[in-house]
């Protein structure tokens, strides 16, 4: 039973699915319940699969679909394999969306109340999605994947208001240019090797000539894919309104958790398939990318700053985050991909904190807008310690695990030397703390605003009228946050500080990754 | 001239995506989006397929019977079931894997192409769902409705 | 909107360029020694599988079993496809379901001749489709393309009757808990093979509970098994995608 812990992260979801497929029609009310164990037992087996890894003696675990095994050293099948940074991101994607689930119950019920099966369903093959695309070793079962988690996202944001509608439709349009781009490359890899398991490729593509063009167009079209699909800037311009008009349940999920998982595709492919002597030395391409991310910072930062909606801010901030993790894992040494890995963690939790926060906020109060904020510290204290933890974390204080991910990538850039990219890290820092404490000034000293007191502002007036219309979302307040909404909330926000309190031990779990994949020989 | 007619399956690809790429990016109406979209499928689908081609004198991939079940003693296949034996590999005839099509891009390419049904069955419901709510599925107009504060 | 068609055009020639820039470096057209034909994985399909499945088909062989895994993604993304839908557009309230039995009363109107016609094709429409999934291991077809033409004659019957006379056959809640049993029929048989002791997906073991079979044969059986579980998926699904499209979410009318 022990070595089917990899499987069962991927089957709980997909089974709990089937379940709600099969019952929740008729009875709506085992549709949560259902959701819950699911994703409760998937955490487990994650966890169970992250034990198994730290156990076995070559910190890899293979799970062989289909019971082929390897033939005359060719994978014959499709086969799973987890090493410390895919058991780090399964422990990371399940607990996120285990807690999630918890949270939006409330939520859900009041947004989509029509949609209960529907939702839970999509939800729940989302996350098998993310899942799948984090242990799979084979290229185009990491397609099929990647195509179940964006399917799955389009309906769930599509289901939200009449803007989510729209936005939704112009993410199907640049996830699929994305993920077509992605096929493509990973034809291209196909058509110079003749295999799909990804570690397969690396080995036939050492005696590969490195000038081959094929293998360096089908990097490109790799690379251009997963750069859409995470929104790196100029990528970017789906995601600030898909996240922001999205459910909430749906915001707080796909916000922490799409962005990064394709930030790990893109570090799986760069250091398992091409290998990082190829991407860092042969292509010569990292001064190219890390002033990319130079620019996506700065622009992030930029655009986050002249937003007054809560979540459109904390989408430009997510814009802002993926140029930190490209950027990191593109400074061609082990601080910046260390870097890049940790924040990816640490990065996840701080959004997903952060949302839970807005979502709280914004039901309670029916505001959408900074201003909702006015005086939350007496309110919403529970919420408010939530937000304050959060908030720290991005700014990059410690103890918070956003200080040690951002020490990691500045040590990383100066190492590399390029200092417009630290400088850049340094601007979006100062641009964090301008943000949240004008936050957290606003909760702190101005009281004058009770909750449900409507703000007569132009903006929210036609957001009433939008709250108005039959088909959108409802928009009734909630007089009280309740405990299935803070609680996992304060477990998230703990989760913070407990990430930077052992951030040696993760970062020494990274560190194998990185050193087993000599990032270090001839970057320095 | 060479380089295009040796690999002329490769020119109509990329012609055929640009086609398709140019229509999801630079069209207004959502409908021709969604066109371009599926054009821009079919190329990736006609790329792969076309690597799996072995020039002439190779067949479908499917075996023939000989082939399966050895040439000798057809009545046996009857009890094919419960004869281990006979699945052994000596009786078979040898296969020339020049002479039969590369099944790996037809099995991705069958999976390439139900995908490609569904995300476009989804964008057509999204699609729908906007006319009913905008009224129109002209990205001009919905853009100057939404300015308008009608979204 | 001019500058969005010249940021096509741009981004347009840049990629086409550089693929073609790329093609220099492919084999030529249908070179049976190219790295992906003759690859050990790709010879390893065609020189064993007739060994280790007894499925002439290769197609098959490599989708139902070598690939089995991502075939059961692909069923579970023809059945988010079709959930969806429904989700997006809706299943259509109570009042509209029952505006579905009083239009099908209507169905003496329709046009004589489609419908005289839709009888005589749907049955043997559905008995080919049949054929087709039941001989995909030694011809072209499987349960997608058995699926997709039983979905087409539910389809045919909602063109020719209306709507409502389809959904008197296969109602929504209908085709969704037959989707969920397609997916349920695949995944379980991974899963009987689990609890059995193997991985997952490893269908040899089947033969302890299949009558009559070697562990050769239990895989070739339990492909058909599973394409069965992919027929039910597609079929609903296919239907559920028309009647929710042509309808626009209200399940009533039709086109």
């Amino acid at each position: 039973m022990v070595e089917q812990f990899p499987i069962l992260i991927e089957l709980c979801p997909l089974f709990g699915a089937i379940l709600i497929a099969i019952l929740g029609f008729r009875m709506p009310k085992l549709c949560y319940p259902i959701t819950v164990l699911a994703m409760a037992l998937s955490c487990a087996a994650a966890i169970g699969t992250f034990m198994m890894m730290l156990a076995s003696p070559s910190g890899t675990v293979i799970y062989d679909l289909s019971g082929w095994g390897r033939v005359n050293d060719t994978a014959i099948s499709i086969e799973y394999r987890v090493d410390a940074l895919s058991a780090l991101m399964l422990v990371l994607i399940s607990s996120v969306a285990f807690l999630n689930v918890i949270y939006s119950k409330v939520r859900v019920a009041q947004e989509t109340p029509s949609k209960i099966p529907h939702f839970y369903i999509l939800y729940l093959l989302l996350v098998a999605g993310l899942e799948g695309i984090t242990i799979t070793n084979d290229a185009f079962n990491l397609y099929v994947l990647v195509e179940i988690s964006s399917l799955t996202g389009y309906a769930l944001i599509a289901i939200g208001s009449k803007r989510a509608v729209i936005s939704s439709f112009n993410y199907v349009i640049m996830g699929t240019i994305g993920a077509s781009f992605f096929l493509l490359g990973v034809g291209y890899l196909y058509i110079k090797t003749g295999t799909l398991n990804m570690s397969d490729i690396r080995s036939i593509m050492e005696a590969i000539p490195d000038d081959s063009k094929a293998i360096k167009v089908g990097f490109m079209l790799i690379m251009i894919g997963v750069w859409v699909k995470m929104a790196f800037f100029p990528l970017h311009g789906w995601l600030p309104n898909a996240y922001a008009y999205a459910p909430t349940a749906t915001g707080a999920l796909m916000a922490p958790l799409v962005t990064k998982v394709m930030i790990y595709i893109m570090i799986r492919m760069m250091l398992s398939v091409f290998g990082p002597e190829y991407v860092y030395e042969t292509l010569g391409w990292t001064d190219v990318v890390v002033t990319l991310s130079t620019i996506a910072i700065v622009a992030g930062s930029f655009f986050a700053l002249s937003r007054s909606d809560l979540r459109k801010m904390l989408t430009y901030i997510i814009v802002a985050e993926v140029g930190y993790m490209v950027g990191g894992a593109w400074l061609a040494n082990s601080q910046g991909m260390t870097g890049a890995i940790y924040h990816l963690l640490s990065d996840a939790l701080m959004t997903f904190c952060l949302f839970m926060v807005v979502g709280i906020v914004v039901s309670r109060t029916g505001d959408p807008k900074l201003t909702a904020f006015q005086g939350l510290y007496r309110k919403m204290p529970i919420t408010m310690v939530g937000f304050t933890i959060a908030a720290l974390s991005m700014i990059g204080l410690p103890p918070t695990c956003g200080f040690f991910s951002k020490w990691y990538l500045l040590r990383g850039g100066i190492e590399a030397g390029q200092y417009h990219y630290v400088g850049a890290l340094l601007f979006s820092s100062l641009v964090n703390a301008v943000l949240f404490f004008r936050l957290i000034e606003m909760a702190y000293y101005h009281g004058a605003h009770a909750h449900g007191e409507p703000i007569r502002d132009e903006d929210h007036e036609q957001y009433r009228m939008h709250g108005a219309d039959p088909d959108s979302q409802p928009k009734e307040t909630l007089a009280n946050a309740p405990w299935s909404m803070l609680g996992p909330m304060l477990v998230v926000a703990i989760g913070l500080i407990a990430l930077g309190v052992f951030n040696s031990t993760v970062t020494e779990w990274i560190g194998q990754v990185v050193a087993n994949l000599n990032v270090l020989e001839g970057a320095n | 001239m060479e380089f295009i007619v040796n690999n002329f399956n490769y020119w109509i690809y990329v012609i055929l995506m640009m086609i398709g790429l140019f229509a999801m990016i630079a069209k207004n109406n959502l409908i021709k989006k969604l066109v371009g979209m599926t054009i821009f499928q079919t190329a990736i689908i006609l790329f792969y397929v076309s690597i799996g081609v072995k020039g002439e004198g190779a067949t479908i991939p499917i075996l023939s019977y000989e082939q399966v079940h050895g040439t000798h003693h057809v009545e046996e296949a009857d009890h094919a079931g419960e004869d281990d034996s006979h699945h052994a590999q000596a009786d078979l005839p040898e296969i020339d894997a020049r002479t039969i099509t590369n099944p790996i891009p037809h099995v991705l390419m069958l999976t390439a192409i139900v995908v490609g049904v569904a995300t476009l069955g989804v964008a057509l419901a999204i699609s729908q769902r906007i006319f009913h709510f905008y009224g129109s599925l002209d990205e001009d107009v919905i853009l100057a409705k939404i300015q308008k504060g009608d979204g | 909107m001019a500058p969005m068609k010249i940021v096509a055009l741009i981004t347009v020639i840049i990629t086409g360029g550089l693929l073609l820039y790329a093609t220099g470096d492919f084999p030529a057209w249908g070179d049976p020694l190219s790295p992906a034909n003759n690859s050990a994985l790709s010879r390893h399909y065609i020189e064993q599988s007739r060994v280790e499945t007894a499925v002439p088909n290769l197609v098959t062989a490599v989708l139902a079993d070598y690939r089995g895994y991502d075939t059961m993604f692909e069923t579970v993304v023809v059945f988010v496809a079709g959930l969806a839908i429904l989700a997006v557009l809706g299943q259509g309230t109570s009042r509209e379901r029952a505006a579905i039995q009083r239009s099908a009363e209507r169905y003496q109107e329709r046009d004589m001749i489609n419908i005289m016609t839709a009888r005589l094709i749907v049955p043997v429409l559905q008995l080919f489709s049949l054929y087709v999934l039941a001989h995909g291991h030694y011809s072209p077809g499987g349960g997608f393309q058995g699926g997709v033409m039983f979905g087409a004659s539910f389809i045919l019957i909602a063109l020719a009757g209306g709507l409502p006379e389809a959904l008197s056959r296969l109602s929504i809640p209908g085709a969704l808990l037959l989707a969920g049993l397609g997916v349920l029929l695949y995944g379980g048989t991974g899963l009987v093979c689990m609890m059995l002791g193997q991985n997952f997906l490893d269908y040899h073991i089947l033969h302890r509970l299949l009558p009559a079979t070697d562990a050769v044969m239990a895989r070739y059986h339990a492909m058909l098994i599973v394409e069965i579980g992919v027929a039910f998926t597609v079929t609903a699904i296919m239907f559920i995608i028309y009647a929710a499209l042509s309808s626009r979410g209200r399940m009533t009318g039709g086109l």
